[in-house]
């Protein structure tokens, strides 16, 4: 079981203080924040992507090659990478160079995203968002598995002859998740890849995110990668902590109130009694979070929001000591001691490795010298297929 | 096989914001009616009424945050079993009022479709008559329930007219002829299939996944269904 935090990069006034940090500061308070995450013992760091402001995070595979030199031991991820409006060439290049630098201490989670203006920003249109997302995942999914890849479809400039460099770590693509709070067809292309399902358990019930967890442990087994118990199920939950259940809410409550998703809308106490997010003791979170393993089962990582609404970087690194010091080691337990030995490991790079190859050798692609092509001659990689070989003149 | 009939389920949504109101008086004339003219057929009805008054908070914040409260929650449930409706709501600056409207907003497209509703409007002056069929009629239209032809519209000098009365006792008994005749079930039961629906939509009830989509292939790395993309 892995636990981290995600954010989505906001920068937002701080309501007691009455200011906005700057770029420059939220990016740097940022940096501190995963180098806490990783220090305090968390194991997932996950960043947004947003190409508007008030958010920062519009190239995450820089940020997180950065906070992959200076951790050791973090998981770097996303919160979610857009798989609509981004070229998924683009992001089989860019992540696989982030899983070498990272040295496979990175995952990434794929979502639609939901600012429409993006979508044109792009050259993309939002009504046409869930099949973009479908077909850019399906031929990611080739990219980083075919060393050469023809390929055509509705949405993007056909492809003849193409290779995506480098090729992966240890010619081992990169996990994918595929977050979704309410659409079955991104639960079904997890399943039917045997990739990790990620429900953002944040503004809804429980109920409403087991529906779909339980529908894609039934694909996932259905496509033959398992049993449901082996499905690899992410979470997504928020927190606010205190040693004193009434001063958690006594010091999230202004930032609850003006939160840019839910502030002047319902009170702290509609929404924590409505949705999983949680506002209390550590004892408070950490019962709270142990009734979604009593809905979802065994699941694999567990994600919190607690970065957010303009809090500063002090508070939220206050809330790192309190986590990683207070709540995971004794969720990391219970959880333990609840874990069926059946369901899956959460996925790392390692395991990945050893699934794929056992105790085989590790496939290092070398390429052939450039010749201006992959369409001709053999494959680019030297160990694929025989040499070209070219008349004589 | 004279098996006594199942009641008829009548909600009743009142957007009144006194205690009284005469948008809610309204709505219970014609409730009462309805119950009345069943009875007289041999057939019960049980009505819910759902007073907007005591969701204003949380319908509010349904409009900015999807935050379904627990009142929300069961108006969605009293509507999604309702054989019929009766909505009613008082008329502000020639409008039916925000509270009203915002209630409808929040509802899930596909909740109502098919039921017969008879709609209702108060107001303090006789210039307001046509917002129950230009403006409220169209709301409905686009919910897809079975707005009855008759429109009760209730202006101050309306409430000791027998007029009003008669209105009431014809928009009762084209209620109830429609839910009598079984429409709304049948609709339901032999076209549900065709309407627009989301995953989790119909008030949490709309949970059927066609494996067999387009999507569903494309997810299961097929081809895209051929579509032109918008210009």
């Amino acid at each position: 079981m892995q636990f981290g935090i995600f954010s989505v990069s906001d920068i937002t006034r701080d309501p007691i203080s009455g200011t906005t940090p700057s770029e420059a500061e939220r990016i740097q308070a940022i940096l501190k924040i995963a180098v806490k995450a990783e220090e305090v013992g968390l194991d997932v760091f996950a960043i947004g992507e947003h190409h508007n402001p008030p958010f920062f995070s519009s190239s995450p595979t820089t940020l997180l090659a950065h906070i992959a030199a200076l951790t050791e031991r973090l998981i770097l991820t996303t919160a979610t990478t857009l798989i609509t409006t981004n070229d998924p060439v683009r992001i089989a290049e860019e992540y696989a160079m982030l899983q070498h630098l990272s040295k496979g201490r990175m995952d990434l989670m794929l979502g639609r995203g939901n600012t429409a203006p993006v979508y044109p920003w792009f050259g993309q249109d939002i009504r046409q968002g869930l099949p973009l997302a479908l077909e850019h995942y399906n031929l990611l999914h080739k990219l980083w598995r075919e060393d050469v890849v023809d390929w055509e479809g509705q949405f993007r400039t056909p492809l003849q002859g193409f290779t995506s460099t480098p090729r992966p770590l240890d010619d081992t693509p990169p996990f994918v998740w595929h977050g979704s709070i309410r659409t079955p067809e991104i639960a079904e292309q997890a399943a039917f890849y045997g990739n990790g399902y990620f429900a953002n358990h944040i503004f809804w019930p429980t109920s409403h995110s087991k529906r779909l967890i339980d529908f894609y442990r039934q694909r996932f087994e259905h496509y033959g990668h398992g049993t449901r118990k082996q499905a690899i199920v992410g979470v997504g939950g928020q927190a606010y902590i205190a040693k004193r259940s009434q001063d958690a809410v006594k010091e999230f409550r202004p930032y609850f109130d003006e939160a840019p998703v839910y502030g002047h809308g319902p009170t702290l106490e509609e929404f924590t009694k409505g949705t999983p997010l949680t506002v209390g003791s550590p004892q408070e979170v950490i019962d709270k979070t142990l009734t979604f393993h009593d809905a979802f089962g065994d699941y694999q990582r567990q994600m919190f929001l607690i970065d957010h609404a303009g809090m500063p970087v002090g508070m939220v690194l206050d809330q790192l000591e309190l986590l990683g010091g207070e709540v995971v080691p004794v969720l990391r337990k219970e959880l333990a001691s609840r874990r069926d030995p059946e369901s899956a490991e959460a996925p790392t790079h390692a395991g990945l490795v050893a699934a794929k190859y056992g105790e085989g050798p590790v496939r290092q692609p070398r390429p052939n010298a450039n010749r201006g092509d992959n369409v001709t001659g053999a494959s680019p990689y030297q160990d694929s297929a025989p040499a070209a070989e070219y008349p004589e003149l | 096989m004279s098996t006594a009939k199942e009641p008829y389920r009548l909600a009743v949504v009142s957007a009144g914001t006194s205690d009284p109101s005469s948008t809610r008086m309204l709505a219970d004339r014609i409730s009462s009616r309805v119950g009345s003219l069943a009875r007289e057929r041999g057939v019960s009805v049980e009505v819910e009424v759902i007073d907007l008054r005591e969701l204003a908070t949380e319908i509010t914040t349904a409009i900015v945050s999807q935050l379904m409260g627990p009142k929300m929650t069961r108006a969605v449930e009293v509507l999604g079993r309702a054989d019929g409706v009766v909505a009613s709501a008082p008329v502000y600056k020639a409008a039916p009022s925000g509270l009203f409207s915002s209630f409808f907003h929040v509802l899930d497209n596909d909740l109502l479709i098919a039921k017969p509703v008879v709609l209702a409007a108060t107001a303090g002056t006789a210039r307001h008559a046509l917002v129950v069929d230009e403006q409220m009629r169209s709301l409905f239209a686009y919910l897809r329930t079975m707005t009855v032809p008759t429109s009760v519209f209730a202006a101050t000098e309306d409430w000791n007219s027998s007029e009003l009365g008669e209105r009431i006792g014809r928009a009762a008994i084209e209620l109830l002829l429609l839910m009598e005749s079984g429409f709304a079930e049948q609709v339901r039961s032999e076209s549900w299939r065709s309407y627009q629906h989301e995953y989790g939509s119909a008030g949490g009830t709309e949970l059927d996944i066609d494996l067999g989509s387009d999507l569903m292939r494309l997810a299961a790395g097929g081809a895209a269904p051929p579509q032109r993309r918008a210009e």
